[in-house]
């Protein structure tokens, strides 16, 4: 059956300290983690079912519109949630969030000037399926600016929070766009060391997905923690 | 040449952001009418197993300021020791306790507070039994990746004297960050846990 969760490749994530991004400063644990590993508490995780998901909870186009639609280019995004045996992960709550197709936020403590859209929350959610898929509808984000440097700016992003099925796969992160010549001069994307790892947060434009005079899509995979298969182990309780 | 292994990468972290809350907590910033109810607001139910507690704490950062903009889950197990979840492989646990909750803290005094109950002892896979803890995960602006952590009970000293995790921390003072003082507040049991994400007494955080 199975294991442990593996490691955690503390290399591929960023680091806790990371001065260009400067609220990681104070918020940034100095001491070294305590390596142990996975227990039942860490293997198992909840569960969502179907049943909390309402019709329009994946298209955000939609789903806080009070007399039109949300304004912004149309785009679907796509993909598998996959774990590091490259096996799908059903049943996973996937959630996203975003700003407006001007880069704003619908949050009491956004302050950006660009205009909120009466019409966009920027808030969704969905459940995949057996073979891993999750698919939504919005609009494409737009850049903001940000007070880090004195002029720096956030590209095009998307964010996501992916439940697998045990609490050690717990994982925020966010999506980025092919081709935007902003996704490297970000403080937020420069605290990911490896370019490689960037990457994978990178989602490709897929002209075969779009949806002809409608929507644009994009395909974003998302990778969460694979599990050990205990060849030739001793069965130890809780397996 | 070799062949090739044919594992894939986890996806790296990124922060969640201060508007985190849009995604996990739309009523609470006043984002209504996508779905009606938050998730991970109640744990416990008239039905629920247990001895009813009250788990709460403040999360502060490296200038002793509180962090006002961060969320917390946790998850932990029923009175008996099971999880609420499909990866449960030793019982069926109680259907009315969910185990998992979250909460945006406050922005006023930067509190959470989970009404909950004592979890039950789950096994360690090496052998025995660890002492009643509760998981805990923390994302917030500024935090790379989130941060794993458990709470164990004041009140539990000898299962806590036994615990594998517990007992991997060699300095007595660091074991402590992960011990909830209790207090009682009418009649219902308080744990206290603090998260202190740097400087004297940073919390331990875990690589699990």
């Amino acid at each position: 059956m199975s294991g442990a969760y593996f490691q955690r490749d503390r290399d591929w994530h960023p680091p806790a300290l990371t001065p260009g991004y400067k609220t990681s400063v104070l918020r940034s644990p100095r001491q070294a983690l305590l390596s142990m590993p996975t227990t039942p508490s860490e293997e198992t995780g909840p569960v969502f079912g179907h049943d909390v998901l309402g019709p329009l909870d994946n298209d955000l186009i939609r789903n806080f519109a009070k007399d039109g639609e949300a304004i912004g280019q149309r785009i679907v995004v796509y993909g598998r949630v996959l774990d590091e045996n490259a096996r799908p992960v059903a049943g996973a709550l996937v959630e996203f969030w975003q700003a407006n197709a001007g880069g704003r936020y619908r949050h009491k403590k956004e302050s950006y000037l660009a205009t909120l859209d009466p019409n966009f929350g920027g808030c969704g959610r969905a459940i995949t399926d057996a073979e891993g898929r999750y698919s939504f509808r919005t609009v494409k984000p737009g850049a903001y600016p940000w007070p880090n440097g004195v002029n720096d700016w956030r590209p095009a992003h998307i964010h996501f929070s992916v439940f697998g099925h045990a609490f050690a796969q717990r994982l925020i992160t966010q999506m980025y766009f092919e081709g935007d010549p902003m996704i490297g001069q970000c403080p937020i994307v420069k605290t990911i060391p490896d370019p490689a790892a960037i990457e994978r947060l990178v989602a490709a434009l897929d002209r075969n997905a779009t949806i002809p005079m409608d929507s644009l899509a994009y395909k974003f995979d998302i990778v969460l923690r694979g599990r050990r298969s205990t060849l030739f182990e001793n069965r130890m309780e809780g397996n | 040449m070799v062949q090739r292994l044919d594992y894939l990468k986890e996806s790296p972290s990124q922060t969640a952001g201060p508007y985190v809350h849009i995604g996990t907590n739309p009523n609470w910033v006043e984002i209504t009418g996508v779905w009606r109810e938050d998730l991970g607001l109640v744990l416990v139910g008239p039905e629920t197993v247990g001895e009813r507690i009250l788990v709460e704490g403040r999360i502060i950062d490296g200038s002793g300021a509180l962090v006002r903009d961060a969320l917390v889950e946790i998850w932990q197990a029923d009175a008996a020791g099971l999880y609420n979840s499909p990866a449960e492989t030793r019982g069926t646990a109680d259907r009315a306790f969910a185990g998992w909750a979250r909460q945006p803290v406050s922005e006023a005094d930067g509190l959470f507070r989970f009404e909950t109950i004592r979890p039950g002892r789950v096994p360690f896979p090496g052998g025995g039994l660890q002492a009643p803890h509760v998981t805990v995960w923390i994302v917030a602006r500024g935090i790379n990746l989130g941060l794993h952590t458990r709470l164990y009970f004041g009140d539990e000293a000898e299962a806590n004297s036994v615990d594998p995790l517990l007992n991997r921390i060699p300095d007595p003072a660091r074991r402590a960050t992960l011990v909830a003082p209790r207090t009682e507040r009418d009649g219902m049991p308080v744990f206290t846990f603090d998260i202190l994400l740097q400087g004297d007494g940073e919390t331990v955080f875990l690589d699990m």
